[in-house]
């Protein structure tokens, strides 16, 4: 079939991805050409963690998440499997025992564990959880990438709006217009160079104010997410954000402070009232939408759901219809 | 029934509506604890304008009372001037007045509440100030035009529940006829039933139900607590005494020597 993807983000380029490879002949259409810096998936954190955002999010986030890493490998990404560390600091260690209670696949490090886990933070910790199944991948080296091995494998892509027989818009928060209860929930992200930092994985730090995640992206550099604010607005990083960010980072090891400051990001992710991705059909247009702050973690099985609906007429789980 | 500013609400229970999981949670959160009225932060959206509206949509389509606050405002400036642009926004004279005066504890700043309280009074805003249970702080409060008191029951978010009997009870007897909410610092139900057995008007939980494993089942859990201290309260318990009585008479032994 002759396939139109609308957008080049995370959930564009994995749709195109699932469809070339099942033999469709695809075009992806978007005004900025590839992904970039106009996509919300540029600012994400590339997290595969189904497990620490089981803490928060509905089941589906948890079981749809778990294929994620290896749907990102056969697509020739670099996934570091690592794990995620999970600390708290002092007086917040009881978040710790909620978290442990409320999630799945942990073991418990004890000092020594810890140190031995991320050297780094050796003496800091008395305990933390290591989310084993976890594993992290650089999102924007990643999005180049696939879109490059898309264009090899014959996928044009296009600024122009094209026609096709079937059309599937995956613009995110840009598709508000034809989706009424799409919100934007901002969030607001750090990028640093810290040379005297060495965390060889991503690490959470529990907090009930302000939660915080450091992924290490390689060569000193690391990305810090990120704040959670009900709003739809795509600039503006303020400066209470910023400094809830950096000071978290700081407890977390005060060798962040020499830090140098290399990005401030900000984007609204699209989400639904349920903070569940969907796949809506609108008019005969199919939205896949909604993948709130999970793009790199339930873009492959939403991309897998798309091509069956594409393919068998199905209607899978995370489908919706709107009744005008 | 608790009535603040003329309005008669046929449910004890405020609920926030921040740290949820997701907005349809909140929703059913909502629906099972039959709450009457929503608090809304617009601190942290509202610069941006329309930026919010879509999370406050929802929020207006629970078909609650809105009750906006000056969540986060660490000065009499900042708190005004967000209690303007909640009036704006949402359309009410409602404010639940929050000046914190202490940022690690959220310990409100009595002094600076006093003076906002007054600032928004005489602004036409019907107040609503969270404050600690001093019998002074509530009765200046008063007098600066306040006709609803909200003491905290404990710090925010500590989930320790009700700290000062000695105070609240006290604040019961003292201000009889003032509607009196219990702010802050309840974790659990059988917390907010001993808030209504001692006579309170209403309660208002966030965290602990917004940060449950399941909100929506500890919003109804509360519901059911509200609902039987404030029944209990209306039956007038007994009063605890020291000595045993047996509920039939011991035959022999009419009296303890």
């Amino acid at each position: 079939m002759n396939v139109v993807v609308r957008g080049s983000g995370v959930a564009g380029l994995c749709v195109a991805a699932e469809l070339a490879s099942r033999g469709h002949t695809v075009t992806v259409s978007d005004p900025n050409g590839g992904p970039g810096a106009h996509g919300c998936s540029w600012w994400a954190g590339g997290m595969l963690a189904p497990d620490c955002e089981g803490f928060a999010a509905e089941e589906p986030v948890i079981r749809l998440g778990r294929t994620a890493g290896a749907w990102w490998e056969a697509q020739g990404a670099e996934v570091s499997r690592r794990g995620t560390l999970v600390v708290a600091l002092g007086r917040d260690r009881r978040e710790l025992d909620i978290f442990a209670r409320r999630t799945a696949n942990h073991r418990w490090l004890d000092r020594d564990g810890v140190a031995l886990a991320e050297p780094q933070l050796s003496g800091c910790f008395d305990r933390a959880l290591m989310m084993t199944d976890e594993a992290h991948l650089n999102p924007r080296a990643t999005l180049i990438a696939l879109q490059g091995r898309l264009a090899d494998a014959g996928v044009r892509f296009t600024t122009e709006p094209v026609d096709g027989e079937r059309i599937v818009d995956c613009t995110g928060f840009a598709a508000r217009a034809a989706l009424p209860d799409l919100r934007g929930v901002k969030g607001e992200m750090v990028v640093l160079r810290a040379p005297g930092v060495s965390l060889t994985r991503p690490v959470r730090l529990l907090h009930p104010r302000f939660p915080l995640y450091i992924v290490p992206r390689g060569d000193g550099v690391y990305m810090l997410g990120a704040t959670q604010i009900e709003s739809g607005e795509r600039s503006r990083a303020t400066v209470r954000s910023v400094m809830e960010l950096l000071s978290a980072a700081y407890a977390l090891d005060p060798a962040f402070g020499e830090a140098e400051l290399l990005e401030i990001g900000v984007d609204a992710r699209p989400t639904f009232p349920d903070n569940l991705p969907r796949l809506i059909d609108v008019g005969g247009t199919l939205y896949v939408n909604g993948l709130f702050r999970h793009g790199f973690l339930l873009a492959p099985a939403m991309a897998q759901m798309t091509a069956q609906v594409i393919e068998k007429q199905e209607t899978p789980e995370l489908w919706h219809e709107y009744h005008a | 029934m608790p009535t603040f500013y003329g309005t008669e609400f046929a449910s004890r229970l405020m609920l926030g509506t921040a740290q949820y999981p997701s907005p349809a949670i909140l929703a059913d959160a909502f629906r099972r604890s039959g709450a009457g009225i929503a608090t809304v932060s617009v601190r942290r959206e509202a610069d941006g304008g329309e930026a919010g509206q879509q999370f406050w949509s929802l929020i207006e389509g629970l078909g609650v009372a809105l009750l906006p606050n000056t969540a986060g405002c660490h000065s009499v400036r900042e708190a005004v001037t967000t209690a303007q642009m909640a009036r704006e926004l949402f359309g009410t004279p409602w404010i639940k007045l929050e000046v914190i005066g202490h940022a690690d504890t959220l310990q409100p700043d009595p002094f600076g509440l006093v003076e906002a309280a007054r600032i928004l009074t005489e602004d036409g805003f019907q107040v609503f100030p969270y404050c600690t249970e001093d019998l002074v702080l509530c009765d200046r409060l008063l007098n600066a035009g306040c006709e609803v008191l909200m003491p905290w029951g404990a710090p925010i978010g500590t989930g320790l529940g009700l700290n000062n009997i000695y105070g609240l009870r006290s604040l019961r007897a003292h201000f009889a006829e003032v509607p009196l909410v219990i702010d802050a610092g309840l974790g659990l139900p059988s917390q907010a039933a001993h808030a209504m057995e001692l006579g309170f008007d209403a309660v208002l939980l966030n965290t602990a139900v917004a940060k449950a494993g399941d909100p929506a089942a500890m919003a109804e859990a509360f519901a059911g607590a509200v609902s039987a201290g404030a029944l209990a309260h209306q039956a007038d318990p007994m009063p605890p005494r020291d000595m045993a009585a047996p509920s039939t008479p011991v035959l022999g032994k009419a009296f303890l020597e």
